[in-house]
C-alpha cells in the first residue's frame, strides 16, 4: 500500500452494491466511495477524509465480510 | 365474488392479508421465494407456491414468476402488500391482462401518483397547498440557482427519481448552494438518473399523512390522519394516531384535501396522502408532499381506532364492492401508536443487522395489543429481504396511556442472534419531546446518542 494512504473497511457483512468512486476518482471528506447493501438497505461507505481513490479492493456484487479491506484512499 | 387471493409478498404484511382472508373465509395462496420454504406467512396462508430464488429480482419482483404463481394455484386476485410491486403500473397492468383482478388502484392512478414531480403538479392542479418549489425543468446550475432563490431558503435538494432519502440535501443560504448541487447530483447518479428537483424545507417539521378509502361507484372517504414524524434515515420507526395536537377542523380540511386529489386521479382502494406540516398545526402550515398508490406499513392504528379491516375493504373494493358506511360514520376513539421492531443496531448508527433468530420473544396479543409478525425463534434474516420483521401496535384511551402501553410492550421483547431496536424505540416513546408531542423528523437521529445512554443506565431486562 502506497505511503499514507488510508484503507477502507466494510462495517457489516453486506454486498458491494455499487461502486461510487472508481480508483482516481478525487472525493470529498464524507463522499460515499463504496455503497453497500443489505437487508434491502444501501449502506454508504464514506471516504473518512478528502484525497483520491488509489485501488478498489472489491466488485459490484461481490459478498464482504465485516471488517474486509474495500479501497485505498491517499490524502 | 371473493378470492381465493394470490398475496403477492412476504413477511409480516403477507401474514397480516393471510389473517383477514381467514376472517373473511377466503381462500389465500402465499408464494415464497428458496429462502422462504418454511417462513411464518407460508404457514399463515392455505396454500403455497414457489416462485424462485431467494434474490428478490428472482421471486418477489418478478411479474413473470407471479403471474405463473396465480395461475397455477387458480388465484382470481392479486393483493400486492407494500413495497416490492405494490406501486408497479407494469405489474397492475399484468395482471388485468391476465384476468386477475389487482387489488389497488387503476394503472394511471398509480402512474399519476409515482413520480414526485407530476404528483405535486397534479396536486396543486386539484388546489392543494403545496410547499414553493421547482421541478428541475432546466437543469442547468444557473437556473437552478435562480430557481433556489425564487423558492427561498432554507431549500431541500431533491433527486427526481430518488426516494428514501437519496440524494437529499438541505441547504441553508444562497452560499452554501452550488457545493450542495453538485453533490446532490453525484449522488443522485449513483441511483441512475441526476436530475434535481427544489423544495422549501421545513426546518422542525412533523410527517402526516390521511388515510383514504374509496370504492368504484363514486365514494370517497378519508379515515383521519397518522403521525409519523418519528424517522431514521427517512424511514417510519413509529406511527400514531390520532396525530397530537390535531384538532377536528384540521382533521376535516386534510380529509378534504386527500380526497380531493384522489377523485382527481379517480383513485379506487386504500391509499394514502403524505403531508409535512410545522408544528403548532394550522391549515396554513400542512402542505402535500405525495401519494402513496397502496397499503402503508402503518395501517393498523388507524384500523385499532376506528374499529375498520383496511384490507378487508381494499378487497372488496377491489371485487366491485360500494363502500356501505358515509364519511360522517366514520369516527376515532382512543389512541394507537405502532413500534416497527426491525434487526438493525441503534448504537451503530441504525446499521442492519441480518443473521439467525437464535431467540425471540415477542409480546403477547392482548386487549390494546396487536403484534403483526413475520418471524419466529430460530428463522434466518436474509440479507436480501428487509429489515422490519413486526410490528406492537397499541392502543389506550389517551396517548400517554397508549405510548406507554407501547413502551411496556416493547421492555418485553427480546432477541438473540440479531440485534433488535426494540429497547431503543422503548427509550423514544418514554422521551419528554414524545410525551409532550415536540417531536420532529430529525429528532430519533438527533436523540440518538442520550436514547442509548438511558438505556446504558437502566439494565436491560432478562
Amino acid at each position: 500500500m502506497a505511503e499514507g494512504a488510508t484503507t477502507i473497511h466494510a462495517e457489516i457483512g453486506a454486498a458491494v452494491w455499487k461502486i461510487a468512486a472508481p480508483a482516481g476518482t478525487v472525493v470529498a471528506e464524507e463522499e460515499p466511495v463504496v455503497i453497500l447493501e443489505s437487508m434491502k438497505m444501501e449502506i454508504p461507505v464514506l471516504a473518512p477524509h478528502s484525497g483520491t481513490v488509489l485501488e478498489l479492493l472489491v466488485e459490484e456484487g461481490q459478498q464482504v465480510e465485516e471488517g474486509q479491506p474495500l479501497a485505498t484512499l491517499r490524502r | 365474488m371473493l378470492g381465493p387471493v394470490l398475496i403477492a409478498n412476504r413477511g409480516e404484511v403477507a401474514a397480516r392479508i393471510a389473517r383477514t382472508c381467514r376472517r373473511l373465509g377466503i381462500e389465500s395462496i402465499a408464494v415464497f421465494s428458496e429462502a422462504d420454504a418454511a417462513a411464518l406467512h407460508v404457514e399463515a396462508a392455505d396454500r403455497a407456491e414457489p416462485i424462485g430464488p431467494a434474490h428478490p429480482r428472482e421471486s418477489y419482483l418478478s411479474i413473470f414468476a407471479l403471474l405463473e404463481a396465480a395461475r397455477r394455484s387458480g388465484a382470481r386476485m392479486v393483493h400486492p402488500g407494500y413495497g416490492f410491486l405494490s406501486e408497479r403500473t407494469e405489474f397492475a397492468e399484468a395482471c388485468a391482462s391476465a384476468g386477475l383482478v389487482f387489488v389497488g388502484p387503476s394503472p394511471a392512478a398509480i402512474r399519476a401518483m409515482g413520480g414526485k414531480a407530476e404528483a405535486r403538479a397534479l396536486a396543486e392542479k386539484a388546489g392543494l397547498p403545496c410547499l414553493p418549489g421547482d421541478p428541475g425543468a432546466d437543469q442547468s446550475d444557473e437556473a437552478l440557482e435562480a430557481a433556489a432563490a425564487r423558492v427561498g431558503f432554507p431549500v431541500m435538494i431533491k433527486a427526481i427519481g430518488g426516494g428514501g432519502g437519496r440524494g437529499m440535501r438541505l441547504v441553508a443560504s444562497p452560499e452554501g448552494f452550488a457545493a450542495a448541487l453538485a453533490a446532490a447530483r453525484r449522488e443522485a447518479a449513483i441511483f441512475g438518473d441526476d436530475r434535481v428537483m427544489l423544495e422549501r424545507a421545513v426546518p422542525s417539521a412533523r410527517h402526516i399523512e390521511v388515510q383514504i378509502l374509496a370504492d368504484a361507484h363514486g365514494t370517497v372517504l378519508h379515515l383521519g390522519e397518522r403521525d409519523c414524524t418519528l424517522q431514521r434515515r427517512h424511514q417510519k420507526l413509529v406511527e400514531e394516531c390520532p396525530a397530537p395536537g390535531m384538532s377536528p377542523a384540521l382533521r376535516e380540511e386534510l380529509g378534504r384535501r386527500a380526497c380531493t386529489l384522489a377523485r382527481a386521479v379517480g383513485y379506487v382502494g386504500a391509499g394514502t396522502v403524505e403531508f409535512i406540516a410545522e408544528a403548532p398545526l394550522h391549515p396554513d402550515r400542512v402542505w402535500f408532499m405525495e401519494m402513496n398508490t397502496r397499503l402503508q406499513v402503518e395501517h393498523p392504528v388507524t384500523e385499532m381506532v376506528t374499529g375498520l379491516d383496511i384490507v378487508e375493504w381494499q378487497l372488496r373494493v377491489a371485487a366491485g364492492e360500494a363502500l356501505p358506511f358515509r364519511q360522517e360514520d366514520i369516527a376515532w376513539g382512543g389512541h394507537a401508536v405502532e413500534a416497527r421492531l426491525c434487526a438493525e443496531d441503534p448504537s451503530r448508527n441504525f446499521l442492519p443487522s441480518p443473521g439467525r433468530l437464535a431467540l425471540l420473544r415477542l409480546p403477547a396479543e392482548a386487549e390494546g395489543l396487536r403484534v403483526d409478525s413475520g418471524i419466529r425463534e430460530g428463522d434466518a434474516l436474509s440479507p436480501f429481504y428487509d429489515s422490519m420483521l413486526a410490528k406492537v401496535i397499541a392502543h389506550a384511551p389517551t396517548r400517554e396511556a397508549a405510548l406507554e402501553k407501547l413502551a411496556a410492550a416493547l421492555d418485553g421483547c427480546v432477541a438473540e442472534g440479531v440485534r433488535l431496536n426494540a429497547a431503543f424505540l422503548a427509550a423514544a416513546l418514554r422521551a419528554p419531546e414524545m410525551r409532550e408531542a415536540r417531536m420532529d423528523t430529525r429528532f430519533l437521529e438527533a436523540a440518538r446518542k442520550r436514547l442509548l445512554d438511558s438505556l446504558a443506565k437502566e439494565p436491560a431486562l432478562p
